[in-house]
């Protein structure tokens, strides 16, 4: 049984002049348990919408959303939360760390919805992410490349199935982006964790095995029908 | 934990509003309570204050000039009672002590009471408590220009045994009324937190006779303090006084007459107390502005806690958390001014009336007013918590531009 297991998604945003946009119309997707696959597309191709569709963050309109044999789009927000703090893992573009929070706070603070604050454990993943001496700095006082290190040891601390990365490396410069990239799958295969990742970067893309074009699997992304008008207009 | 660590780095975050939000808490809690504290304390204090006597025996007129005449040593006598209705009442069955009073001069503003030395020696002014003179000192004699101070009187006289003045007429500081005549100053009391601390005692008979005082009243008394074998005699003396005759005035009971002042004045007492609770309802009203205020800024680390997996209640709570522990912080500063307000306002009435208040005395109010302060400002963080429940994650976690 796969992992994710996605049947006919949709999602659509209502526009300032009541037009509905449909953003996601997935017919199919699957992942399996520990596998690490890659998603390109251009931006406004509902990258970010599918990712906080599969989190949860987001309710699709119409659809199905499997996650380990969990109906998740059926499922009430607090049941969504709670799987999403125990079974997801997500890493954003811009890190979305919490600026007033130490990097070791910061990961605790990610297990303390989940199953539960775990020092030794955040303290061992932020040493595994080289950042055993810089558990009590805050992020500003760390670079952009260690800032994205704590948002890894954060998605990894509650052991989760599935890890979700959003542009993970578009703020990076190249050499940061290798080291993230490299640390962000390493882990995950370490972990047992399953990876999704977007991203718009071709050598990003390159170096994984099962890779594809969002516009192929969204076809609201391609479609001229993603215009939808409301009943009334 | 994680609510606790949550509010904790807020508050620090946001370190100046939380400081200025929980010193408006502090000046309002304090105000509260000491407001509260000296009302109940004040009423408590002044009608439990009859310096030991049942009742006061005085000219024709009202009985709370009467009480506070003799027993707080404030106002002036409604007139003067005659020698022999002094003797009168003294040799009644029902009295166990009369002690007259004479007043009419004073010392730079502190009062004179010509009055007998058995109101030293055989008066209590408490249960149990008699008044004692300061080691080296004495009480006055009678027959001679001595003056025995009071503890408060003698401190801020700058007297000291050995010392002479010269009275002045009248209750109320004149420099140009100064009398001839020269006392001594042979003892000064032990405080005993009583109006008595604040006068001047000298012999009865050296104010009768004070060079020019009216020769004609110079056996009259200003009143009479009584003190009953029986309290249900008190109703029997009330009768023959104020009843059937038309000329003295029995004031009894004392706590009575004092408990009527304070009713008089209830008004104010609430007019006071609903100040108070509407400075701690612009108080907490502050702690919703200020959590409300930095709601936009919060955006972004709510939507984070929330793509965490923190539920709605989760950040609802941390927000009233953090609204109550703003007023947890500001309560446990507002005993300070609690103390100082209470102790300022003790001063006043002690130099005022000689009555002495207590800042540390225990009062309820001390735990029900944080508490409802916390509870106030609890209340007062839902509006910005409801707005925080409502965080869109997915519009939060957008990079800002």
């Amino acid at each position: 049984m796969p992992l994710l297991e996605i049947t006919d998604l949709r999602k659509a945003f209502t526009a300032p002049d009541g037009t509905a946009h449909e953003v996601v119309r997935i017919p199919r997707f699957e992942m399996d348990a520990r596998a690490q696959v890659a998603l390109s597309g251009p931006s406004g191709t509902g990258k970010t919408t599918f990712l906080h569709l599969i989190a949860g963050i987001l309710v699709p309109d119409s659809g199905k959303l499997v996650l380990d044999g969990v109906e998740m789009s059926a499922l009430a927000e607090p049941a969504r939360d709670r799987l999403r703090a125990t079974s997801i893992g997500y890493i954003f573009q811009t890190f979305n760390l919490l600026q007033g929070f130490t990097a070791l706070e910061n990961v605790l603070l990610g297990m303390s919805f989940g199953p539960g604050a775990d020092r030794s454990r955040a303290e061992a993943l932020l040493r595994r992410v080289g950042l055993g001496d810089r558990l009590d700095h805050f992020p500003r006082q760390l670079s952009t490349g260690q800032q994205q290190r704590i948002a890894v040891a954060r998605a990894l601390a509650n052991r989760p199935k599935l890890v979700l990365a959003d542009e993970p490396t578009g703020n990076l410069d190249a050499a940061n982006a290798r080291e993230a990239l490299a640390l962000i799958r390493g882990a995950c295969a370490e972990d047992g964790a399953a990876l999704l990742l977007v991203s718009h970067d071709p050598g990003v893309l390159a170096s994984f095995d099962r890779h594809a074009s969002l516009a192929e699997i969204n076809e609201a992304s391609r479609s001229p029908s993603t215009v939808l008008r409301s009943p009334s207009a | 934990m994680t609510l606790w660590l949550l509010v904790r780095r807020s508050l620090r975050q946001h370190l100046l509003s939380t400081l200025v939000t929980a010193l408006a808490i502090a000046l309002a809690g304090g105000l509260l309570m000491s407001v509260w504290a000296v009302k109940r304390q004040a009423h408590d204090t002044f009608t439990g204050q009859t310096g030991g006597w049942d009742a006061v025996l005085g000219a024709r007129g009202s009985k709370l000039q009467l009480v506070l005449n003799a027993v707080f040593h404030l106002e002036a006598s409604p007139g003067n009672v005659p020698w022999a209705d002094y003797l009168d009442i003294g040799s009644n069955r029902a009295v166990s002590l009369a002690v007259p009073l004479a007043v009419g001069d004073n010392y730079r503003g502190y009062r004179l009471v010509g009055t007998t030395t058995n109101y030293f020696t055989q008066s209590e002014y408490a249960p149990g408590k008699k008044f004692a003179v300061v080691a080296g000192g004495r009480c006055f004699e009678d027959g001679y220009r001595e003056a025995l101070l009071g503890s408060f009187a003698a401190q801020r006289l700058g007297l000291k045994l050995g010392d002479e003045f010269h009275p002045y007429h009248g209750l109320n500081f004149d420099p140009n009324a100064q009398h001839q005549e020269t006392y001594v100053v042979v003892g000064i009391l032990e405080p005993s937190n009583t109006p008595a601390d604040r006068v001047v005692w000298i012999p009865l008979a050296g104010l009768q006779n004070m060079s020019g005082h009216d020769p004609t009243t110079a056996a009259d008394v200003s009143a009479v303090l009584v003190k009953l074998r029986s309290p249900v005699a008190g109703k029997t003396l009330e009768l023959l006084y104020n009843r059937q005759g038309n000329r003295l005035t029995f004031a009894w009971p004392i706590a009575e007459q004092v408990a009527y002042l304070f009713d008089r004045f209830g008004w104010f007492d609430q007019v006071l107390t609903l100040v108070a609770w509407l400075v701690a309802l612009v108080a907490t009203g502050s702690v919703l502005a200020s959590i409300y205020n930095s709601m936009s800024a919060r955006r972004r680390d709510l939507a984070i806690l929330r793509a965490l997996g923190a539920r709605r209640s989760t950040v609802f709570g941390a927000i009233v958390l953090e609204a109550a522990a703003i007023a947890v912080l500001g309560m446990a500063v507002s005993y300070v001014f609690y103390f100082s307000v209470v102790a300022v306002v003790a001063a006043i009435i002690r130099a005022q009336t000689g009555v002495v208040l207590d800042p540390f005395a225990w009062d309820a109010v001390l735990l029900w007013a944080p508490a409802a302060m916390v509870a106030l400002s609890a209340a007062a963080g839902i509006v910005p918590a409801i707005k925080a429940y409502g965080t869109h994650v997915a519009e939060g976690l957008s990079p800002e531009s």
